[in-house]
């Protein structure tokens, strides 16, 4: 099975894709943006800060979604001893990273027209910003460590430390008395959100799903050029 | 099919995993007296020691309950069981109405009496047009 990831048959379409990727990402964003600021009503408490919410939700499921992949790249790299997929996690960080910084940032200014306040140290805040930290340490640990052993390790055991906060993020608004709402949306049962908020919602993370795939072909590209620069024919 | 040692790896994550996992959710039951952001009007109330240290309640302001006077706001925060009484001097936040939820950081002044530092309010999961808002109130 391993075999279809090989970096050289993979960097065939990798080395493509970007631009295809790139136009679907400005349609799908163009309609999300037209949909999410213009088109969806109001809120009837919130008003119009409702629409903060477009930015802050998918950018928040987005980097939950990135540091689940990564782990999961990085502990199925370490088990089978496969270099790609630790290539393919390196790559995946950046994107999964800013998006956690986006989801703070619009959550906080969210917060103060809201609740009141720019923050509050309830537990969903302070899990969001602890996932913050991992991919902090997790990036770093690929800038200090030189030899690709170490790293290959040392970032499996910070995205093994890094996954136990997912669930605690996830449902820390079920458990504890949170400032945070609760999920407005459920999979299994009706969510609280109306429909024409729901659909530019979807969109959204759609085009920011889009985009962190752009800046996740982009990022690989530049590792497998890397190593081909090396003069190494294969992993 | 998979080799020993990659049998030996799955395990060795696999254990660290597990391990992580308990002494997490140990640490966290321990702790949750400080990973709960605010306490109910009931927790306070039931509470065996009368705390006088720095403190946030939580709940719904009770219907018709605000009263505005010149320099102070008082409501009742209510759990539906329990009331306490909530005196602020300052500026609510937009959300702050009767039968929504606020969170108040302040100190408790005796069992039924609680002066406010801040007031947060606290918004719930429902997102809803305003149309749709009166159309289901008209029902």
């Amino acid at each position: 099975m391993f075999k279809y990831f090989n970096p050289n048959k993979v960097f065939f379409i990798t080395s493509k894709a970007p631009k295809y990727v790139l136009i679907l990402f400005i349609i799908v964003f163009t309609i999300g943006l037209i949909e999410s600021l213009i088109l969806s009503p109001e809120d009837y408490k919130q008003s119009h800060s409702v629409r903060i919410m477009y930015v802050h939700v998918p950018a928040a499921w987005i980097t939950l979604g990135i540091f689940s992949t990564i782990t999961l790249f990085s502990v199925f790299g370490y088990i089978f001893k496969n270099p790609n997929f630790f290539l393919i996690s390196k790559s995946l960080a950046p994107s999964g990273f800013i998006f956690n910084i986006i989801a703070l940032v619009t959550g906080s200014i969210w917060g103060k027209p809201t609740w009141g306040t720019w923050w509050a140290w309830d537990a969903r805040i302070t899990s969001m910003l602890i996932l913050a930290l991992f991919y902090g340490i997790y990036l770093l640990a690929w800038r200090i460590y030189q030899t690709q052993d170490q790293a290959f390790k040392v970032t499996t055991i910070i995205t093994i430390l890094g996954i136990i906060n997912i669930p605690i993020i996830k449902y820390s608004v079920d458990w504890w008395n949170t400032l945070h709402q609760p999920a407005s949306i459920n999979i299994l049962s009706k969510s609280s959100i109306h429909e024409s908020m729901l659909f530019p919602l979807i969109i959204m993370t759609a085009a920011f799903a889009l985009f962190s795939l752009l800046i996740f072909l982009m990022k690989y590209n530049t590792e497998l050029i890397k190593i081909k620069n090396k003069g190494l024919d294969r992993l | 099919m998979y080799g020993r040692k990659v049998k030996l790896r799955f395990f060795f994550v696999l254990s660290i995993f597990v391990i992580l996992v308990l002494s997490i959710f140990l640490v966290l039951k321990s702790l949750e007296e400080n990973v709960v952001y605010f306490k109910s009007p009931s927790e306070i109330k039931n509470s065996p020691e009368f705390q006088k240290n720095k403190l946030r309640v939580g709940g719904m302001v009770k219907k018709n309950s605000i009263l505005i006077n010149s320099d102070e706001i008082n409501f009742i925060v209510t759990d539906f069981k329990n009331e306490i009484n909530v005196i602020y001097t300052g500026v609510v936040p937009n959300l702050f109405e009767e039968g929504k939820g606020v969170v108040a950081e302040g100190y408790l002044k005796d069992r039924n009496f609680f002066i406010a530092s801040k007031i947060l309010a606290k918004h719930d999961e429902n997102y809803m047009p305003p149309e749709v808002k009166a159309a289901m109130e008209g029902k």
